[in-house]
């Protein structure tokens, strides 16, 4: 029985296993007592237990993925750290701000207590010292929750000096952004947090891991990451692993939003649950709206290819989905019916990305902003057959060589597999270029028709498109 | 046109204390400004300079990266509409039409009575309760143009003054670390052996 | 050095394997490099030049631009890096010409272009702007951007000196890298983000910096343009040479450029040893003095009150004439010369020779305002040796002020943690920010101070860890050389192994002292016996005692008691004013030869223009006066005067006379007079661009003295020292160490010289309210 908690808005709980939503259920879900009564910092009593290193290999040994996008296995990411080099620092990256994905915010929002405790067993684990989480400057109420567990969690004992009593001890800071996406990228973050703009860094030679925030080994994990931790530690890596695949186990919060009967965000079991389940199981989102036709859908957050109703079978496996021309991203769908127009719903992404942009790379910074130019210009019945092929153009100086896309039985098309190559240092500019490609490769006829049968729009509807005007 | 004041002064420090290097107090002190003048003001921003010693071009080049920072006053309400794909997909133009209609300005502006900026915002994070809005960064979700009007009218009549603090307030509760519990922050030069911990013993 | 061939008889060579030596193969050429360095660097020893923007070798590689994209073969295939952020690896092959690299490169090109504004032909960049230049090198011939560019108000001031055009901008984080990596002085930043970045200032806070000049000249576009230069000229019209600047004693290597016989910009060049390729800004920008109109141009003969212009030969005669008569009359001993540092060695030389040649000994090319020219005879250490120094103490002036770029060098050594800096110092310097230990003390007691610190354990711990380089200068023109020369001593005794970066100032100071032009650091009983009427014939060689001289009453004295007063100088100062013959020198750019620098190092000085009017070089003046006073120094042409002097013998200690500062008042504050960057100097204030940036006469006390004194900050106080005393306006200063006093030497408005008085070891001054 699908249920959806009122205090929880966009929360759909099920008959599934559930491993960081667990408490989602109570309406004082964020308060330590409710904590405390639901088996709250057992996960790390069960941790200081043992010997840090067996807490590592058991994280380890659950290959818990990183749920920021990357997917790279948490416990393989602590040991990437140079040997001897102190202090090493966590740096939690609540940054969430990919269009379609929220899940990090209900993490903070209902849980905070058990991101607290993923984080000081994170800490324990990989000898972290300090501890800064970052979360996102328009989340009000999950900076408030956070603050508010964060001083019941310190006057409580768990967080601090000498926590329980032994020779751990271990700072959270609380530190909030202030609207920027790009400060989602990891390094963008750590110069967000030592009071930068947040530009990305160029890794190597900056890979946090060895060089990160304050040029010490630092390692950054979202949050969804670290609120699988206290699980874990309470039910071990085997337990974990019997859910989901062997290459993806455990769960993983997915929102699917857009043109489905019921949007929301799921705990979904990793590597097993497909889109199809997803996009029409009665207990997901029980079909398209209107029962409509399904267009498209974007499996993995804005900036990841677009799939169409012949990847529906595709299960929430990164193996899968990369070499079918996508990619799982941060666990955000968004879906098309066959209503939407196109280029329309391109733009509004591609436009995103472009106001996004940190304008550090050439490509990025430059080529975003044409590319939105161009797509408005033919989204508003003004552009020419020129323009489609200049947005390929404006894409290959960002993305040079093939860009992935779905393979489509209709259009003869055989998927170009995830990743791209890109001459940017971050994904903010090829991700500018992923939904015009998607559109265009796999929607072609729908830019002709625009270009050609020249809706007459006023040039002046064009105005809001970003240009640089003084200060 | 303001430095902080004493009172936000001392919690300036209590930031600034948290972190190894006093420039990663940048942003929470400029929300604090943000939060006592409802805009980052021009003395703010150097007084801000000497608390965590950098030059005023580097907290104007930090802060104007950041799109919640505002360096003029704008309204009591920043009414921020998301108009990224999933509010887009589900109506996010139509209702950003109608605030505008209703309120007589374009997003970008504020009314004259200063009572609300309205502007077009990218992705809020609650994508299936599309198309979703924030009100001083406080939510909205699956917002009709008549509830629109609705939560305008209330934010007129002073309804929803207990809920929604005026722009500059982002969280009402602050992080504090008792003295006696906290760890304290260490300039990374200075630690160069592995936490106590590490030694391979449980801890418990 | 390994050469290509091999002769089967050399196989007992020993190979020596470099552990950091790697080779890599670029575009099938193999080159050799070291670990570390960046693909960019190694290809530019190749003939494959690599498109950049971002990168510059003296700063911090961002990777930005993405315009040096290049190819790197790896095991799934050729990947496409930036070659400045990516280091050289052993059997590397790069790749720089492929069709997938040259379309990335088009491809950024273009984009970099979209936003640029085709105003080449009315940019002062155009010519020589490297991305016009690799917009045809490397670019796609045409661009596809349509669209309208992005507009600001162009272009805007960010400081007295520099314009920027953000349309031009491409956001290469060159400027503002400098601004914070290499000056320190973070004054521009980018705002804004994404397509409407752009670089700024804070809004009332300009880019007062004294290096902004090198922001100019690294901009690859024409968004950053000097106010000297703008509209000046094309590059095409320029002609240049290679020179060494003289502003002060660092000799920063510089190309002088100039049209049409006319100097019309320095630049830095780059090298590894002196300047890195940077320029202080007074350095970089008085050209504007060598067009001065304000100049000598022609001989000048005192006839009662006024002068009248005159020949060569008539004025030559004139002051032989004058010369003669003192020799015969009261010997060689009633001739002096004072200056020296303005000119050349080969000046230096005929100077000495002639001076040798008549037998005059009273000669200095120092006025009293520096230490004693012993300090070339420590055992010496250049500027690499300090940059790369475990320690460098430093007992001198504020090198910000006096010696910009060697702050440059110490800054970066001290930055990126190569060498601690021990300062010791009255007042915060520049370098203060950047010390490991900052020590202040109080005028007089330099030798207490370091004494103490030697006594400290974690100091002296510090000074055993590895060589120590002792920058040592005069830091206080208002108190006796004597303390710091006993100071230095004590570092000396306890640490005999250290050697000493000398820093007098004066341009070419080491020179004149090198050639003979200097004997002790007897400018002042020069003066003494000047003003005791036992100087017959004064000869001044480009110096202005009267403006430069601390004692001013003393230097007045002389100079009204010396029967007669030969100039040599480029341009008219307080002191020609007394002249009996002014014979005009050639200016800086009009003449060659070469200059020595604090280190002494041997440098090129270039002529690029004609001398001005009539004015000759010194050295020839001297050879032509010589002649006349058939004292023949045997100099056909300037390259008989460049003999390689005799090196000097090598001293462990200053000469000391163990002087002890008396105790102070209370209610007295001891003075500190030393140097800013822009002051009366001549160069300055004949170079408009500059001549109004200095702060002016006043006095700085810090605000706990301020409150004592109870006297009102930013108007007008009055300052005593015995029985005399001056009005200048106060102003608070907490970089000033409380209990002292500091004022700026030779600025615009009262001078403090008043209260100066040679004898004096220290000064106390009392500060009182005036009304």
């Amino acid at each position: 029985m699908t249920s959806t908690y009122a205090h929880a808005p966009g929360f759909v709980a099920g008959d599934r296993p559930k491993i960081v939503t667990s408490r989602f259920e109570f309406a004082d879900s964020y308060t330590i007592e409710r904590y405390l009564a639901t088996n709250g910092y057992a996960g790390l009593r069960a941790a200081l237990s043992q010997p840090a290193a067996s807490v590592h290999d058991e994280v380890r040994n659950a290959t818990v993925l990183g749920r920021g996008g990357a997917g790279f296995p948490a416990g393989t990411k602590w040991g990437l750290t140079p040997q001897e080099v102190w202090p090493r620092y966590l740096v939690v990256n609540g940054d969430e701000s990919e269009p379609g994905t929220y899940k990090d915010r209900l993490l903070m929002e209902r849980d905070p207590h058990q991101l607290i405790e993923g984080c000081l067993i994170a800490c324990y684990a990989a000898g972290l010292s300090r501890c800064f989480l970052y979360i996102r400057g328009e989340m009000a109420l999950a900076q408030e929750r956070m603050a508010a567990a964060l001083n019941e969690a310190y006057a409580a004992g768990f967080v601090g000096k000498n926590i329980l009593g032994t020779k751990f001890s271990v700072d959270i800071v609380l530190h909030w952004g202030a609207g920027a996406y790009v400060v989602g990228e990891e390094t963008a973050l750590i110069e967000s947090l030592e009071g930068n703009r947040g530009m990305p860094r160029l890794k190597p030679p900056f890979f946090p891991a060895a060089n990160g925030l304050y040029g010490q080994p630092t390692i950054v994990n979202n949050v969804e990451t670290l609120a699988n931790l206290p699980w874990l530690l309470c039910n071990g890596s085997e337990a974990y692993t019997a859910i989901g695949t062997k290459t993806s186990p455990g769960t993983r919060m997915v929102a699917v939003s857009g043109h489905v009967k019921r949007p929301g965000v799921f705990e979904i079991i990793n590597g097993v649950t497909t889109f199809r389940d997803l996009l029409y199981g009665e207990e997901f989102c029980g079909g398209i709206r209107n029962d409509n036709k399904l267009k498209a859908f974007v499996p993995g957050g804005g900036s990841a290819p677009w799939f169409t109703p012949d990847q529906l079978d595709l299960p929430f496996e990164a193996s899968q989905v990369g070499p079918a021309g996508s990619m799982l991203g941060s666990g955000a769908i968004m879906v098309m019916d066959e209503t939407t127009d196109i280029p329309a719903a391109a733009l509004t992404l591609t436009r995103f990305y472009a106001h996004e942009s940190c304008g550090k790379c050439t490509p990025c910074r430059e080529g975003g902003t044409w590319l939105e130019r161009i797509l408005t210009r033919v989204v508003e019945g003004t552009g020419t057959d020129a323009d489609l092929d200049q947005l390929v153009e404006v894409g290959s100086s960002i993305c040079p060589g093939d860009f992935p896309h779905a393979s489509n039985a209709d259009l003869g098309l055989a998927a170009v597999p995830f990743p791209y190559k890109m001459t940017t240092i971050c994904f903010v500019g090829p991700s500018a270029y992923a939904p015009v490609h998607s559109a265009l490769t796999l929607f072609r006829s729908e830019f002709e028709a625009r270009v050609t049968t020249r809706k007459r729009i006023p040039v002046t509807a064009a105005a809001s498109s970003a240009t640089g005007h003084a200060s | 046109m303001s430095r902080l004041t004493d009172a936000n002064v001392a919690i300036a420090y209590e930031i600034i204390g948290r972190y190894p290097r006093p420039k990663s107090a940048l942003i929470p002190i400029l929300h604090l400004a943000q939060e006592q003048d409802g805009y980052v003001a021009q003395d703010a921003m150097k007084h801000i300079a000497d608390l965590v010693g950098v030059t005023s071009a580097e907290v104007f080049g930090t802060a104007s990266f950041y799109e919640m920072f505002k360096f003029e006053p704008v309204g009591k309400y920043l009414l921020n509409i998301c108009g990224t794909m999933s509010c887009a997909l589900m109506g996010s133009e139509e209702l950003m039409h109608h605030a505008e209609k209703r309120l007589g300005i374009k997003a970008g502006s504020t009314t004259p009575d200063g009572l609300i900026t309205l502007e077009h915002a990218e992705c809020q994070a609650a994508c299936t309760e599309a198309p979703c809005l924030q009100v001083n960064y406080r939510y909205r979700f699956k917002m009709t143009p008549a509830e629109l009007d609705t939560l305008i009218d209330d934010l007129a009549a002073g309804k929803l003054a207990d809920e929604i603090p005026s722009h500059g307030v982002l969280a009402t509760v602050r992080q504090h670390i008792p003295a006696d519990r906290g760890v304290g922050a260490v300039a990374p030069e200075k630690v160069n052996e592995s936490p106590e911990w590490l030694d391979g013993k449980s801890a418990l | 050095m390994s050469t290509t061939e091999s002769t089967p008889d050399q196989v007992e060579t020993e190979v020596v394997i470099d552990p950091n030596a790697v080779s890599l193969t670029i575009n099938g050429k193999t080159v050799a490099a070291r670990k570390g360095e960046l693909i960019i660097a190694a290809a530019d020893r190749t003939s494959d030049f690599i498109p950049r923007f971002c990168y510059h070798p003296r700063m911090k590689p961002v990777g930005m631009c993405r315009q040096c994209l290049v190819e790197v073969e790896g095991p799934r295939g050729p990947m496409m890096v930036v070659s400045c952020m990516t280091p050289v690896a052993d059997g590397q092959v790069v790749h720089t010409e492929t069709e997938q690299v040259k379309k990335a490169q088009e491809g950024i090109l273009e984009l970099l272009l979209a936003n640029h504004p085709l105003d080449c032909p009315v940019c002062d960049k155009g010519g020589e702007c490297p991305l016009q230049d690799q917009a045809f090198s490397h670019g796609p011939g045409e661009s596809r951007y349509v669209e309208e560019k992005r507009h600001y108000e162009k272009p805007i001031a960010i400081s007295d000196l520099v314009f920027l055009d953000r349309e031009r901008c491409i956001l290469c984080d060159r400027c503002t890298r400098f601004a914070s990596e290499v000056a320190g002085d973070p004054l521009i930043s980018f705002t804004h983000r994404g397509n409407n970045t752009q670089i700024l200032t804070f809004p009332d806070e300009p880019f007062a910096s004294y290096f902004s000049g090198n922001t100019v000249q690294i901009c690859p576009v024409g968004a950053l343009t000097a106010k000297p230069y703008r509209f000046k000229a094309r590059p095409w019209d320029l002609e240049e040479t290679q020179s060494t600047c003289t502003a002060c004693s660092v000799g920063c290597a510089t190309v002088i450029q100039s049209s049409r016989d006319q100097v019309l910009r320095y630049q830095g060049h780059d090298n590894d040893e002196v300047n890195w390729g940077w320029l202080c800004d007074r350095g970089r920008f008085n050209f504007e003095s060598v067009n001065s109109e304000d100049r000598f141009t022609t001989p000048l003969v005192r006839v009662g009150e006024s002068f009248v212009p005159t020949s060569w030969s008539s004025a030559l005669e004139a002051a032989a004439r004058t010369i003669r008569l003192a020799v015969s009359s009261k010997g060689a001993n009633s001739v002096a010369i004072l200056g020296g540092a303005r000119l050349a060695n080969e000046d230096a030389r005929a100077w000495a020779m002639l001076a040798s040649k008549l037998g005059i000994t009273l000669h200095d090319a120092q006025l009293d305002d520096g230490l004693s020219t012993e300090v070339f005879n420590l055992p010496q250490a250049t500027i690499n040796d300090a940059t790369s120094a475990t320690t460098v103490i430093l007992l001198s002036p504020d090198l910000k002020e006096e010696l910009p770029v060697l702050y440059l060098r110490l800054r970066d050594a001290a930055t990126k943690n190569r060498t601690r800096i021990i300062e010791f110092t009255t007042k915060a310097s520049g370098l203060t920010r950047y010390a490991w230990k900052s020590v202040n003390y109080e005028p007089g007691a330099q030798v207490a101070a370091v004494n103490a610190a030697l006594n400290d354990t974690e100091i002296a711990a510090q000074l055993g860890k590895g060589n120590v380089v002792v920058v040592l200068g005069r830091a206080n023109l208002a108190e006796s050389s004597d303390f710091t020369a006993q100071a230095y001593n004590a570092i000396a005794a306890a640490f005999p192994a250290a050697t000493v970066l000398p820093v007098l100032r004066r341009g070419n100071i080491r020179g004149a002292a090198t050639a003979g032009l200097t004997a002790g650091n007897n400018a002042r009983s020069i003066l003494t016996a000047a003003s005791d009427g036992h100087v017959e014939c004064l000869i001044l060689l480009g110096a202005d005692p009267l403006s430069d001289v601390p004692d001013l009453d003393l230097a007045r004295r002389a100079l009204a008691s010396a029967h007669n007063i030969i100039a040599v100088e480029t341009f008219p100062t307080a002191s020609t004013l007394r002249a009996d013959v002014v014979l005009p020198a050639a200016a800086y750019a009009e003449r060659g030869g070469t200059t020595t620098n604090l280190e002494g190092r041997v440098l090129p000085l270039s002529q690029k223009i004609t001398a001005r009017g009539t004015s000759r070089p010194d050295w020839m003046i001297a050879t032509e006066l010589a002649e006349q006073l058939g004292a023949d120094i045997d100099v056909e042409s300037i390259d008989d005067l460049t003999a390689i002097d005799a090196p000097s013998e090598i001293l462990q200690v200053l000469s000391v006379v163990g002087s002890s500062a008396p105790e102070r008042n209370s209610y007295d504050l001891r003075l500190v007079v030393s140097r800013k960057m822009y002051d009366n100097a001549v160069s300055t204030v004949t170079s408009p661009s500059i001549a109004h940036l200095s702060i002016g006469a006043g006095i700085y006390l810090n605000s706990r003295d301020i409150e004592r004194i109870g006297a009102p900050v930013g108007k007008d106080v009055k300052v005593s020292a015995s029985s005399k005393s001056v009005i200048l306006t106060l102003h608070a200063d907490d970089s000033v160490l409380k209990g002292t006093a500091w004022v700026p030497f030779n600025q615009p408005g009262t001078d403090i010289r008043e209260l100066l008085n040679a004898d004096d070891l220290i000064v106390d001054v009392r500060v009182e309210n005036l009304s």
